[in-house]
């Protein structure tokens, strides 16, 4: 004790209390937060219902109290379940600031939360709907012609390899390696943000499972070299070389140079 | 030459380079490191330069047993580089590291125990000796008069002659850079390309004909004419498809502030090369919200609810237009071909 009692002032000691606080704290916000009922979406009519509830509570502010709009936020009316699934299950609604894009971030909603917001908006007006496990179902779909299709239609702002890249002022293209076939899918029929609409009249749903079996391709696709680089190819790795590979042979030349002690 | 002065006398410490015969000790300060000074930091360098040694003999035994031991197909997780092939990495690092070793070793040796008095090495005279001097006159002179360069001037004249022609049919293998070609001029083949009245847009890809209603607001469609495959195949080049090659967009009829001509889109169906007109990049980075086209070579940009007109970057044109309606069936055509040179810029057009 008297190893404590001497130390029991020291700095640290306060730290160490502090950060022990913000855990229980937050730590118990958190258990109280999760306790609350996960909403059941049985019927339709209920599922809108509740829909609606959850659009007045994390969307209305920006979105407006009849989805409108307003001057931070489109109308979401015709925007279609496909768009509202889209941009809550990737995190990017609700918006945490505004800027040049939403990032996809980590997901509040549950799956059936934002289905029921899904359904409240498609209740609204017609628009492209979420889906379907067939039309998302790229399994007897040919790789290679989703290869020309990707850099006819996708590979301008998304790269070659799905890595994605930039565009104007702070927008960018992001990349597809950690995207599932439905966002894909519900992106090319929505067009979020600066995306164009690649809609199924003029890209038909076997050209879209065709991509979507090429993304497939290249999310799995292993590295044999490790360290893809963003699988641009010479210039990347040229650029890689000329930086860290040449910053080390002169480290080298200037401890070959310097005289000993 | 005179500022650095041979002298046989060391300044410091008459150490090494007089008891090793070495070239004179130049005549500045020396400092002497800690291992010229302490034999215990001596010994441990000694052991330094020495076990470096050692750890490189042991990275080519390492080097052996990776062969040998290492499957070729396994693969491993390393952090930051990912999962990669085990063999490649083993083999790659102990024989890297062993070649490291081997130089480091090298130069600390040098660095730590080697002599490093400054010494000076005397230049030898740049001049060659007279003797050698006058056989090089010498035999010049005799093979003049040997060749016969002087008693047969018809043979000089000759030569001189035929050196002085030589360059001329160097000058005709480059006339082109001045003297335009037969045929077509650059600005004749790009003013012309597949498009002509009522000829139809199809979908890149699947070569389906595309109605009016195909496409929402905000879409994207790469297109070509109906016809590129069979040019394509005639003229057995793409040529033709690169200059044909159009994107169209869809947007709000009243966002579209102005065109190339009157009421070239197609209830706000507009249609514009696909070609940058700065060096001829492929370009369909398209916003749909900004309306901006965006070149990813050099970031040319292009306001397509503007005419086409570059907003920033280095092109210099508009992106051209391409005027479309749709005929009797109901899909979508073109007016007429492009009224301006599509693709890069060229010298007799700024």
């Amino acid at each position: 004790m008297k190893f404590l009692a001497a130390r029991r002032r020291n700095p640290i000691v306060a730290l160490g209390l502090l950060l022990f606080a913000l855990v229980v704290v937050g730590g118990g916000y958190a258990v109280v937060t999760e306790t609350q009922p996960a909403t059941a979406a049985m019927g339709s009519q209920t599922q809108v219902e509740d829909g609606e509830r959850l659009y007045l509570e994390g969307c209305s502010s920006c979105h407006g109290l009849q989805a409108e709009g307003t001057g931070n936020g489109p109308t979401l009316i015709g925007a279609g379940a496909a768009a509202v699934h889209f941009q809550v299950a990737t995190g990017r609604m609700p918006l945490a600031a505004p800027g040049a894009q939403a990032p996809a971030k980590e997901v509040i909603y549950t799956e059936s939360e934002i289905e029921a917001m899904s359904a409240y908006v498609a209740s609204l007006a017609p628009g492209p709907a979420i889906p379907s496990a067939e039309q998302i179902d790229f399994a007897d779909a040919d790789v290679a012609e989703g290869g020309v299709l990707f850099r006819i239609n996708c590979a301008q702002c998304h790269q070659a390899a799905g890595q994605g890249g930039a565009l104007t002022q702070g927008k960018y293209a992001p990349s597809l390696m950690e995207s599932t076939p439905q966002e894909i899918y519900e992106a090319m029929i929505t067009g979020p943000e600066n995306m164009p609409i690649f809609a199924d009249s003029t890209l038909q749903v076997e050209e879209k499972q065709a991509i979507l079996a090429y993304i497939n391709e290249l999310q799995e696709a292993p590295s044999p070299g490790g360290l893809a680089l963003g699988r641009l190819g010479p210039v990347a790795e040229g650029l890689f070389l000329w930086t860290a590979v040449f910053a080390a042979l002169i480290a080298a030349a200037v401890w070959i140079g310097i005289k000993a002690r | 030459m005179t500022d650095i002065t041979p002298s046989g006398h060391s300044s410091d410490h008459g150490n090494q380079p007089e008891r090793l015969g070495y070239s004179p000790v130049a005549d500045i300060p020396h400092k002497p490191r800690v291992t010229d000074i302490d034999p215990k930091a001596a010994k441990r360098a000694e052991r330094q330069v020495a076990s470096m040694f050692l750890l490189s003999i042991i990275f080519v035994i390492l080097f052996v047993v990776a062969f040998v031991g290492i499957d070729k197909s396994t693969a491993i997780y390393i952090p930051v580089l990912g999962v990669v092939g085990a063999l490649q990495v083993a083999l790659g690092f102990t024989m890297g590291v062993a070649i490291l070793l081997i130089g480091a070793g090298a130069i600390q040796w040098a660095k730590k125990l080697m002599p490093d008095v400054e010494v000076v090495q005397q230049r030898h005279d740049m001049n060659s000796e007279p003797e050698a001097a006058a056989e090089a006159a010498a035999n010049y002179q005799r093979g003049k008069e040997e060749s016969g360069f002087v008693r047969y001037p018809i043979i000089r004249r000759t030569l001189i002659a035929a050196l002085a022609l030589f360059p001329i049919p160097l000058i005709v293998l480059l006339r082109d850079l001045w003297i335009t070609p037969p045929g077509e001029s650059p600005e004749e083949e790009l003013s012309r390309t597949a498009w002509h009245e009522g000829l139809r847009i199809v979908a890149d890809g699947n070569f389906q004909p595309i109605r009016p209603e195909d496409i929402p607001v905000g879409g994207l469609v790469s297109a070509l004419p109906i016809d590129i495959m069979e040019i394509q195949e005639e003229e057995h080049n793409l040529n033709a498809r690169g200059k044909a090659a159009i994107i169209l967009v869809r947007m709000d009829p009243d966002q579209i502030r102005s065109q190339q001509g009157d009421n070239w889109d197609y209830q706000g169906i507009l249609a514009y090369s696909k070609i940058c007109t700065h060096v001829g990049c492929p370009i369909a980075l398209y916003e749909q919200r900004t309306h901006h086209l965006l070149c990813p070579c050099h970031q040319s940009t292009f306001d397509l609810a503007d005419s086409g007109d570059v907003i920033f970057g280095p092109a210099a044109r508009r992106m051209p237009q391409l005027p479309i309606g749709v005929d009797e069936e109901g899909f979508l055509v073109a007016r007429s071909d492009f009224t301006e040179p599509v693709g890069p810029s060229f010298w007799e057009r700024s």
